[in-house]
């Protein structure tokens, strides 16, 4: 009976270890990666935001409690040359002397069914917030959990790019955001 | 009967080419120093656009001539005026490949895709590399530089043909200026009344 209960007890103890393992939360930047790809006269441009953070928990058994918040350097841009790179941190732009960095934050993970999720949240770019709805994959590799994700938003909707930059025959209004995050499971609780 | 002109599609090639090219050389000389603007994407996709379409006569042109061998020069020419205006023309066309070649190569080695007329996608020969792509900048203005030295000579070469030697050089090239007007065997309506 005693070994009977040490064996319960045990998997238990197995159990809750192996779960609270199964959340990931510990972002590892150097990991991860925030790309994005605008169209200049229909030719696509990779562009990179070098510094960003994130902070999320997500448990693939548990995606409904999932939740994650990204912060920006909008700073940290490479938007693919150093004429653009000068230009989009300037006023028709990302204006970043008055809004330095953009957020995201979530407000709803939802399983697609497999290794696919939805990831639903406040975008908030420049003072202005759109929802926007980022469907990712989630794998695990050699133990970190692994989210990767595209999503298309729409500059006006968020001022980036007005005045003279506002016609997207030249700039195309479209811009897909890539991320690649890595996160390492929880440490180990008590 | 040897041919004293070139054929009307050379002459149409080459004609447009010249058009082409002092229009591309102009707009890639005032489009550099531009600071960003929508207009100024607009101009560098135009003047890809351009070099492309040039990059693609000029291989249509060697394929023409391939087939339809230029008209001799007069015989009362000196030899080393002939080596030297064969050796000019190999060098001009040498340049009207190398020149869009490196601006291909200089656009993929920047980031950005040459996507003729924003549809059809060239492929990127190289990687983004930023001091390639620098280096590639520098080799497409010197080679522009060289081309446009090479044309004011081809320029004062056929001006002096027909002004001091009085020969029908450039008329091969402008058929109305020529001199001493004979039948032609390609174009029998071509002859004097």
């Amino acid at each position: 009976m005693t070994t009977f209960r040490l064996i319960l007890a045990t998997l238990a103890v197995a159990a809750a270890g192996s779960a609270a393992a199964a959340e990931f939360n510990q972002f590892q930047a150097g990991k991860s990666s925030l790309t994005f790809v605008s169209k200049q006269m229909g030719v696509p441009i990779d562009g990179s935001f070098r510094k960003f953070a994130a902070s999320l928990a997500f448990d693939p058994a548990k995606p409904a409690a999932a939740t994650a918040r990204l912060d920006l350097d909008l700073n940290s841009i490479d938007a693919g040359s150093r004429d653009a790179n000068d230009e989009v941190v300037g006023k028709p732009w990302f204006n970043v002397k008055v809004f330095p960095t953009a957020t995201f934050v979530s407000s709803a993970v939802r399983p697609l069914g497999g290794d696919k999720f939805e990831l639903v949240g406040k975008l908030t770019i420049k003072g202005k917030s759109q929802d926007v709805t980022a469907p990712f994959n989630f794998r695990q590799d050699g133990g970190n959990g692994v989210f990767d994700g595209a999503f298309v938003l729409k500059r006006l909707e968020f001022g980036v790019g007005d005045g003279v930059w506002s016609d997207v025959s030249t700039v195309a209004n479209e811009v897909q955001i890539k991320f690649h995050i890595v996160a390492a499971p929880a440490a180990i609780r008590k | 009967m040897p041919a004293t002109r070139y054929t009307p599609t050379a002459i149409f090639i080459h004609w447009l080419m010249a058009l082409l090219l002092i229009g591309l050389f102009s707009v890639g000389l005032y489009m550099s120093d531009l600071p960003l603007s929508p207009q100024k994407l607009k101009i560098y996709s135009w003047h890809k656009w351009a070099g492309v379409t040039a990059f693609v006569l000029v291989l249509v042109r060697l394929a023409w001539r391939a087939g339809h061998p230029p008209p001799a020069l007069p015989a009362a020419m000196p030899n080393w005026q002939k080596t030297a205006a064969h050796g000019l023309h190999h060098l001009l066309y040498l340049l009207m490949i190398a020149i869009p070649l490196s601006g291909w190569l200089m656009s993929s080695a920047k980031g950005f895709q040459t996507v003729y007329f924003g549809i059809l996608p060239l492929p990127d020969l190289l990687q983004k590399d930023k001091e390639l792509g620098e280096l590639l900048e520098s080799m497409h203005t010197a080679l522009n530089f060289t081309l446009a030295v090479l044309v004011l000579a081809h320029i004062g070469a056929a001006v002096k043909h027909h002004l001091l030697d009085r020969d029908d050089v450039l008329a091969r090239m402008l058929p109305f200026l020529a001199r001493r007007r004979r039948p032609s065997a390609t174009n029998p309506e071509w002859r004097n009344p």
